[in-house]
């Protein structure tokens, strides 16, 4: 197994403030990170960090072999995507469904102009979305439909790096559900590699083949799933893991686990 | 795990109102719609229209009040003052459009500019727009005037000098909360270039409250133009303007109060069906 | 204990306009008992609490049913930022509403407020120096909520997802407080959540509600033991599990 992204000593500062304090991390080919950590954590920052929203003060971001500059190709960008937190917010409001899809695929000459239209159906069918979907606008879908044509979008561009950012925080448990398994669907079918945020520990455990633990900009513990939520190394893990509630076990011993 | 997909349907497509529903639902659309066109027509159709020539002389029939002959009657000089109200439509609804095409899009542009790239791109042009505010805006109107000489000149440049300064700060707040939203990052995710956010993502978004704000702001330069017609430092005679008329009115007010009366009533009702569109059209754009 | 309950709501109704938002919904409460009213969004769980407390959004009307209660109700919020005067410091905030509430001097207001901070386990610093809401932690604002709520000494405690914007170390702390305060205080409590799990562990009785209605009522064990409708079933099948941490005991 090969290391399709690493970062090293990534240092972001907002005025005095340390968003991420030297945090290094590989992520390896065909694998999903699940990155937890409570609300300023330093979570996000290092997602946009590592999509190139923000730029470091410090460290870099290695893709492949490939370092990722300040500025970043077109080729470059197209490696690494991203779905955000808010469906409410996360498409243009003045553009369609077509449109949004087909800017994707037309900026990064995915497919030539004739064949776009056929791209963006199959891409909506992917995420099990209906082709009628096309016409309309972002207002007109539920917040679990946006973040399925979020994911298209993202996947469009065949990214070597998908980065899904708190995706199913703002929605209903049985939508979330669904959603993770789309996620868990399209991860074996078109072998992503992912890095999955999430404050919700149940979530990282749905999507997660490795599970990192952020604390106040800092990363607190890399390990395997399995290992994690079982036996975490540090104290905070475990701390974090318990403090999760649960469903009264002694009487649901039957059906739960 | 099982197939859980309890998303809601889609609306289906029949019972999505059309563009054309939403509108007639809009009563203040309508009714700023219907007093434009009905101020536009007459102004753009006023050499048909108009029984006289607006500065055809009638020595004879100086100061008469409305009747079947003249419809809003004559002025000092024997002037119908229909023909010279719809004449003076023309130039003053012409020079307001015109004015604003330039301070539209270079605020629009500049807003964009700002909101989007905040830092120094931002504070270079918020110093320039608080800088200008602080200038009484008639005072630049009448500097201006003064230094380019009366008539439409001064008004082109005072506007292209202040004029964008509204623009820019509407859509530069605005541009400034869609900045931080996610649709934004994906774009720049997704690579795209800054102009290119700028001008297919964010213009659409800030392009209608930037034309809602357009329209009382027209409302705003008619009256300037007008007020200098009245001073006497506008639009420059032969040509009808309503400022003037307002002004040569003034002298008869008390035997001849429609000389005045008509051409403010004018400049009240152009400012009312600005107004009412400008509403109904935000109305409209905040429902959608 | 025999009593007449505390709360009941019979058959309760509520509209915006010609749309239906909660239908035939009832359920009665004894003092010191806790009803979880479990839901997804739409389900109008935060609008049956508010009309309880008499405060429904603008537009939002009682169409049928009643509401009968002997007791006052105290509301604690979603988002503890937002329920808080942001430019008026927290301990002063408490005392005014003990002030009013209670009818007491100030003076009196100050000590029963700075009593009710300690039974919620804030700092001791905020006696000396108060604070603004900015610089408290969300947990903390929460707390000075609870505060606030317990001032007008509530005979129900009414909850509308106190927990949902806190995170986990948090919430656990925040929920073992209410049960603690419970416990002392012995008042009612209905607790909105989508949280199936936070639900079960709070709350003796529980509501399923979906679309306006509840679907299915009952005690909260033998409830989630054997759903009988299913959308309970479905809520309990998306909570995702976690498996046994090794040692859990000791901590």
């Amino acid at each position: 197994m090969s290391t399709a992204l690493r970062i090293e000593d990534l240092t972001v500062h907002y005025d005095h403030f340390t968003a991420l304090d030297k945090v290094s991390l590989e992520i390896q080919q065909h694998t999903t990170l699940g990155l937890v950590g409570e609300s300023g954590s330093g979570k996000s920052t290092l997602a946009r960090v590592i999509a190139g929203l923000i730029s470091p003060v410090q460290g870099q971001v290695l893709l492949g072999s490939q370092n990722l500059g300040k500025k970043r190709s077109r080729e470059q960008h197209k490696k690494i995507q991203m779905i955000f937190q808010n469906p409410d917010s996360s498409f243009n409001p003045k553009h369609t469904i077509r449109q949004i899809l087909a800017e994707a695929l037309l900026f990064h000459q995915i497919v030539d102009r004739s064949h776009v239209d056929r791209r963006c159906k199959e891409l909506l069918a992917s995420v099990r979305m209906d082709e009628s979907a096309l016409g309309r606008y972002p207002h007109e879908f539920s917040g679990g439909q946006r973040q399925r044509i979020a994911i298209a979008r993202a996947l469009s561009v065949e990214p070597s790096i998908l980065i899904a950012d708190e995706p199913t925080s703002a929605l209903d448990v049985s939508v979330q559900l669904s959603i993770l398994e789309l996620f868990n669907k399209l991860k074996s079918e078109l072998n992503l590699t992912m890095l999955f945020i999430s404050h919700d520990l149940g979530v990282i455990h749905a999507i997660s083949d490795n599970v990192a633990v952020m604390r106040q900009g800092r990363l607190v513990e890399v390990n395997t799933k399995e290992q994690f939520f079982t036996r975490p190394s540090t104290a905070y893990s475990r701390e974090l893991l318990s403090a999760v509630p649960k469903m009264p076990t002694s009487q649901l011993s039957g059906g739960f686990l | 795990m099982k197939s859980t997909l309890l998303d809601l349907p889609l609306q289906p497509d029949d019972q999505r109102k059309s563009t054309f529903q939403t509108i007639l639902s809009t009563p203040s659309l309508v009714a700023g719609g219907i007093m434009l066109v009905l101020l536009i027509g007459l102004a753009v159709l006023a050499p048909v229209i108009s029984p006289y020539q607006p500065s055809e002389q009638n020595l004879y029939a100086f100061l008469k009040p409305p009747s079947a002959e003249h419809w809003l009657g004559t002025d000092q000089l024997g002037r119908d003052v229909f023909s010279r109200l719809i004449y003076a439509a023309r130039s003053d609804l012409k020079i307001m459009v015109l004015a604003e095409i330039i301070p539209f899009c270079t605020g629009v542009f500049l807003g964009m500019l700002a909101g989007y790239y905040g830092k120094w791109v931002d504070s270079v042009i918020s110093l320039v727009t608080d800088t200008f505010i602080a200038f009484p805006f008639y005072l630049i109107v009448i500097i201006v005037a003064f230094a380019s000489g009366a008539g439409q000149r001064g008004i082109y440049i005072t506007f292209i000098l202040v004029g964008w300064i509204v623009f820019a700060r509407v859509t530069r707040g605005l541009s400034a909360s869609f900045r931080k939203q996610e649709w934004i990052a994906s774009a720049q995710t997704l690579g795209l270039s800054g102009v290119r956010i700028i001008l297919r993502h964010l213009l659409p978004n800030v392009l209608p409250q930037a034309v809602v704000v357009l329209m009382t702001d027209m409302v705003g330069l008619l009256v300037a133009i007008v007020t200098l017609g009245y001073l006497g430092i506008g639009i420059a005679p032969p040509t009808p303007d309503w400022g003037t008329m307002i002004a040569d009115g003034q002298s008869f007010i008390t035997t001849a109060w429609w000389l005045s009366a008509v051409p403010g009533f004018a400049v009240v009702y152009t400012g009312i069906a600005l107004s009412l569109t400008g509403d109904g059209l935000a109305d409209l754009w905040r429902r959608k | 204990m025999s009593a007449s309950p505390i709360l009941e709501v019979e058959e309760l109704s509520l509209a915006a306009g010609s749309k239906t938002l909660v239908s035939g919904v009832g359920f009665s409460l004894d003092r010191g008992e806790s009803l979880g009213l479990v839901g997804e969004s739409g389900s109008g769980k935060s609008l049956t609490l508010r009309a309880i407390l008499g405060l429904l959004p603008r537009g939002v009307e009682q169409v049928g049913g009643t509401i009968k209660s002997e007791v006052r109700a105290a509301m604690i919020f979603q988002d503890p930022r937002k329920s808080l005067d942001p430019l008026c410091p927290v301990v002063r905030q408490v005392e005014e509403v003990v002030y009013y509430r209670q009818q007491v001097s100030r003076k009196a207001a100050r000590t029963i407020a700075l009593e009710l901070l300690e039974m919620l386990g804030l700092p001791d610093s905020l006696k000396q120096t108060d604070r603004y809401p900015s610089q408290l932690s969300g947990g903390q604002c929460q707390r000075i909520v609870i505060a606030i709520a317990l001032a007008c000494k509530p005979g129900i405690l009414l909850c509308d997802e106190p927990t949902t914007a806190l995170d986990v170390t948090v919430q656990q702390q925040i929920l073992a407080t209410i049960t603690r305060l419970q416990q002392e205080l012995d008042f009612a409590m209905v607790f909105v959540t989508h949280n199936l799990a936070i639900a079960a562990t709070l709350c003796s009785k529980l509501c399923v509600m979906k679309q306006g209605s509840i679907v299915e009522h009952g005690d909260a064990l033998s409830l989630l033991q054997h759903p009988q409708h299913p959308y309970t079933q479905m809520l309990i099948d998306s909570v995702l599990p976690l498996p046994e941490l090794e040692g859990s005991a000791s901590v």
